[in-house]
């Protein structure tokens, strides 16, 4: 039997499907494979037990004939997602022995899929952070290492859903769940040479998921092929009463939609995109990839997205606004931390103090600030104001092409300990992924080329609300034009 | 005008006051949590109002019906697009650190409460706005010497606030305002102004002014659990502003807290303590849209309200203004003189100003002396008592008499007559020979009477119907009496 672990999640479907292999043989070979991986830190929680029962449920389902869409299919689960009698940290102190009595929708939906749970992967803490190094329990790797003999530091695998990207690079998950609230599923995926796609706000249930900026997170899968992503989603996606944001709006079979015929649409190539200081071999990768979907049929058009300068900043006003007021929760009262004080105001103040990390205590205090009598107009209003000219933008490019081609991130990982000391240059991680998130539209990043020192290096597709389908078919023709088979350093899966 | 006289002349109060109603729905505003008051601490709390983690608030349409329905019966403006915010605060009975309300664009708009005043006015007083919102838990200081204890039960439940303009001029107005509030909620089956059990709560803003001038600094006074409190907070807080001003103080913008055992309102924090709510829309709710017609359906089926039925009583009944708003202050009380009327308001009726006599005067006079309520006493069994009075089987002094009998046994008024031999007696000879008997004995009011002294007739009637136990038709005895005494 050939690695199990090396399977995409449609091959492995195929073999399980067939009877090549078991989902308790597979369950066995991704348990071994976490435990190779634990050098990368990328789950804080092991469920190999969890994972072998349900193994074992799915092959006697599949016995009785009635297997899902992801049955028997080993992933990993972003630690933000609460899934019932497991621990969930978010990657904070904060949260310390929570183990919550409910299962969140997205993760209660592939359960009853048949996927199988692994563990609950690294994140930055509450999913603020571009690295990965944020996280109480401590900072996850990329399986990548930079080539050609020069600086050989361990890189950020990205963030927030760094964990679950390094799993999928690293062959110890055949998919993971991530959530992007600005990049946090995208940028990872980038960094680490995976597929991740944040879906149209609404598209996914936030039930059940730690927030961090509500009118911003999304649930999305993390997979190492474009039809594996189109595959999760569908199992993913649908509307939930429990969530008033969830869109009440059919799920299609994304997976049906992976046509490899895009002539004739239109990708957009937003001009504002080219930002100072983008290295040339990112912005060479971003014309390679126009040239390819042009060879494929589709044509580049150049498009303007007038705001999108303005998206950072939006951004980093809007995310920690709503952040500090849905973290105001973790008061030690209830769960979690409590860390005693002579009087409640006093046990807040020690417990927040203890249990949050510097990039959440940051946060907080940016999003209090803004929401602050007197400040509010000018900055939390200014911002909402400025998100609808950015949403506008993308819906005026609309009226001319079908979807918007930019690079996912302004660069390739970068090692571990870096930028912690300048929030604006991590902040600046998420420049071409936040405009998209502040218009909750779909986007997906597709491992697409190298850098010069041998890094992987993600192309964004941005569609129209709602538009899945296209943004999936359109990646798929640029992963295979791209035929991006390189493969890290670090393979957990053997 | 209504002015409070000071050392140094006369002083206006102007009273704004803001209702918590609780909303009458099994279930939580924004959670399934069910409501139920009274429960065991912390029974009735969802993962939602505990704000686990990951946990999101989900309408609950009964409650923006309610809230609608509320709006409808207070003359107000609904707002067919409102916004659920979040009102931003630390506290160990807020699990989530912040409250959902309602803060610039509420669920109901300008509307208006009309008062009877005592003085046989009406005041039209202004309806600011109703918003939805949820209410906290409860924290509990003195169960442990160093622990705070937490109740949750009350967490999440559907709050409205309604808030009225500075339209009152008097503790006296704010007393008729509450009650007539209350007197709405409950016609509408919205709220059960139980002020005891906290459904229905008050905060009074208070200021001062000399008549003419503009408004006056106010203070807020938190929390007040009874008119009869809300009443005293305004009284001694109008009192207190007046006296710092006469002094030559400034009254400052604070928020007070009334001591319902000394009578005071206390400084709870001043203007520079009041916190910073940072109020922003709820990401996790989207904004409120409301069908038109769905809000038509149900003004129309909106019941008859206090003030209509109470115009109706007036001009079907021919009540007097004052009877007809003691009849409709409770729904209960009108529904059940309507009963006692019965008929369907057509020919087959009783006398509606004699049952509306009987109802308020006697009824409720020995319904509250026995502690009971009008539940105890059908309509029905009621209803045969006067009519016996209208047929004359029984005198209104006995018919006093067989009320009380009938709140202690529940018996019908007949069988109670007849039992207790309080039939009204008819019979001419019999009254003839106790009016006989009366003027014998009392032969010198009798000429006292006839020397001019006309007043002594009322002596005389009183005394043929002592003697005759108080069962002698009155109209009889009035009749023979006159005529024995020549005639006059």
């Amino acid at each position: 039997m050939g690695a199990l672990t090396e399977l995409t999640i449609a091959e492995a479907r195929d073999g399980l499907a067939k009877g090549t292999f078991s989902a308790r043989e597979l369950a066995e070979a991704h348990i071994r494979a976490v435990e190779a991986a634990r050098p990368l830190n990328a789950l804080i929680t092991e469920t190999p037990e969890r994972a072998r029962e349900m193994a074992e449920a799915s092959d006697a389902r599949r016995k009785r004939g009635d297997a899902g869409l992801m049955e028997g299919i080993p992933i990993a689960v972003k630690d933000l997602f609460c899934t019932a009698g497991v621990l969930a940290t978010a990657g904070s102190h904060i949260l310390d022995g929570f183990k919550p009595a409910y299962e969140s929708t997205v993760t209660a939906q592939l359960w009853q899929a048949g996927a199988v749970m692994l563990g609950k992967a690294n994140m930055d803490e509450f999913a603020m952070g571009s690295s990965n190094m944020t996280s109480y329990y401590g900072a996850a790797e990329n399986p990548w290492r930079r080539q050609g003999g020069g600086d050989n530091r361990p890189l950020v695998p990205g963030g927030s859903s760094g964990g679950s990207a390094a799993l999928v690079a690293a062959r110890a998950a055949l998919g993971a769940i991530g959530t992007d609230t600005g990049g946090s599923i995208r940028q990872p995926a980038s960094f680490c040479g995976v597929v991740g796609l944040k879906p149209t706000y609404g598209r996914c249930s936030r039930w059940g998921i730690v927030a961090f900026a509500s009118s911003l997170d999304q649930a999305g899968p993390m997979t190492r092929t474009v039809r594996d992503a189109a595959i999760m989603l569908r199992a993913m996606a649908g509307h939930d009463p429990g969530d008033s944001t969830s869109a009440p709006v059919d799920v299609p079979d994304y997976e049906a939609a992976l046509t490899g015929d895009v002539r004739g649409l239109k990708i957009g190539i937003p001009k504002e995109y080219r930002v100072d200081g983008m290295p040339a071999e990112i912005e060479e990768l971003w014309r390679r990839g126009m040239d390819w979907l042009e060879a494929a049929g589709a044509e580049a058009v150049e498009v303007s997205l007038p705001h999108t300068r303005y998206a950072l900043p939006t951004y980093y006003i809007i995310a920690p606004a709503e952040a500090s007021s849905n973290l105001a929760r973790y008061d030690g009262v209830r769960y979690g931390l409590r860390v005693e004080g002579k009087t409640p105001e006093e046990m807040y103040e020690t417990t927040r103090a203890e249990g949050f990390g510097a990039e959440v205590k940051r946060r907080v205090l940016i999003g209090t600030y803004v929401l602050s009598a007197g400040y509010y107009d000018a900055y939390y209003l200014k911002a909402q104001k400025v998100r609808s000219l950015i949403a506008q933008d993308f819906k005026d490019a609309f009226e001319s092409v079908d979807l918007v081609l930019t690079p996912t991130a302004p660069s390739a990982a970068f090692p571990v300990g870096e930028k912690m000391d300048d929030p604006i240059a991590m902040y600046l991680n998420d420049v071409f992924t936040v405009p998209a998130s502040l218009a909750g539209l779909p986007g997906i990043s597709v491992p697409a080329g190298l850098s010069a020192d041998g890094l992987p290096l993600g192309l964004q597709i941005i569609g129209r609300a709602f538009d899945e389908e296209t943004v999936l078919r359109v990646a798929d023709v640029l992963e295979k034009a791209a035929g991006f088979d390189a493969r890290p350093q670090f393979i957990a899966g053997v | 005008m209504t002015t409070i006289q000071g050392k140094t002349g006369e002083w206006e109060v102007v009273i704004g006051l803001e209702i918590h109603a609780q909303v009458i729905s099994a279930a939580k505003l924004f959670s399934g949590a069910p409501t139920d008051f009274g429960a065991e601490a912390n029974t009735q709390v969802s993962f939602v109002d505990a704000a686990m983690p990951g946990m999101l608030p989900v309408i609950n349409e009964f409650c923006v019906e309610q809230a609608v329905r509320t709006g409808l019966g207070l003359k107000a403006e609904i707002n067919l697009y409102s916004v659920f915010d979040r009102k931003n605060y630390f506290y160990p009975d807020l699990p989530a650190g912040y409250q959902i309300s309602q803060y610039q664009q509420p669920i109901v708009g300008k509307g208006t409460v009309y008062l009877d005043l005592p003085n046989g006015e009406t005041r039209a007083v202004g309806i600011t706005r109703l918003h939805l919102e949820q209410d906290a838990g409860k924290s509990l200081h003195d169960q442990h010497p160093d622990l705070t204890y937490v109740d949750l039960n009350r967490c999440g439940i559907a709050l409205m606030e309604i808030v009225s303009e500075p339209d009152l001029r008097s503790a006296e107005e704010a007393g008729v305002y509450l009650r007539k509030l209350r007197s709405i909620l409950r016609y509408l089956g919205t709220c059960d102004g139980n002020m005891e059990q906290g459904s229905l709560r008050c905060d009074a803003n208070v200021s001062v002014r000399r008549p003419g001038e503009d408004y006056g600094t106010r203070s807020e006074i938190k929390n007040v659990n009874s008119i009869r409190f809300v009443q005293q907070a305004i009284e001694y807080e109008a009192r207190r502003q007046i006296e710092l001003r006469e002094e030559g103080g400034t009254v400052a913008q604070e928020t007070r807290l009334f001591d319902s055992r000394k009578g005071v309102t206390r400084l709870m924090r001043t203007k520079e303590e009041a916190h910073d709510y940072r109020y922003f829309p709820d990401p996790d709710l989207l904004p409120l849209i409301l069908d038109k017609e769905w809000v038509e359906k149900i003004k129309a089926g909106l019941p008859e309200l206090p003030d209509e039925k109470k115009a109706r009583f007036m001009a079907d009944y021919g009540l007097s203004a004052y009877d007809a708003g003691v009849l409709v202050a409770e729904r209960e009380t009108a529904d059940y003189y309507e009963a006692v009327v019965g008929g369907g308001g057509g020919e087959d009726r009783r006398d509606p100003k004699l049952v509306a006599n009987w109802v308020i005067n006697e009824l409720f006079g020995q319904l509250s002396k026995a502690g009971k309520s009008i539940n105890d006493i059908p309509p029905e069994r009621f209803a045969g008592l006067i009519d016996l009075v209208v047929e004359e089987k029984v005198s209104a002094r006995s018919a006093k008499e067989v009320l009380t009998v009938m709140l202690v046994t529940g018996k019908d008024a007949a069988r109670i007559v007849a039992e207790k031999g309080l039939e009204q007696v008819s019979d001419a000879g019999a009254i003839e020979a106790a009016v006989d008997r009366v003027l014998t004995d009392q032969a010198d009011e009798v000429a006292a009477y006839k020397a001019g002294k006309e007043k002594l007739f009322g002596f005389l009637m009183g005394q043929v119907m002592r003697a005759t136990q108080g069962k002698a038709s009155p109209k009889l005895v009035n009749e023979v009496l006159r005529k024995k005494l020549g005639g006059k």
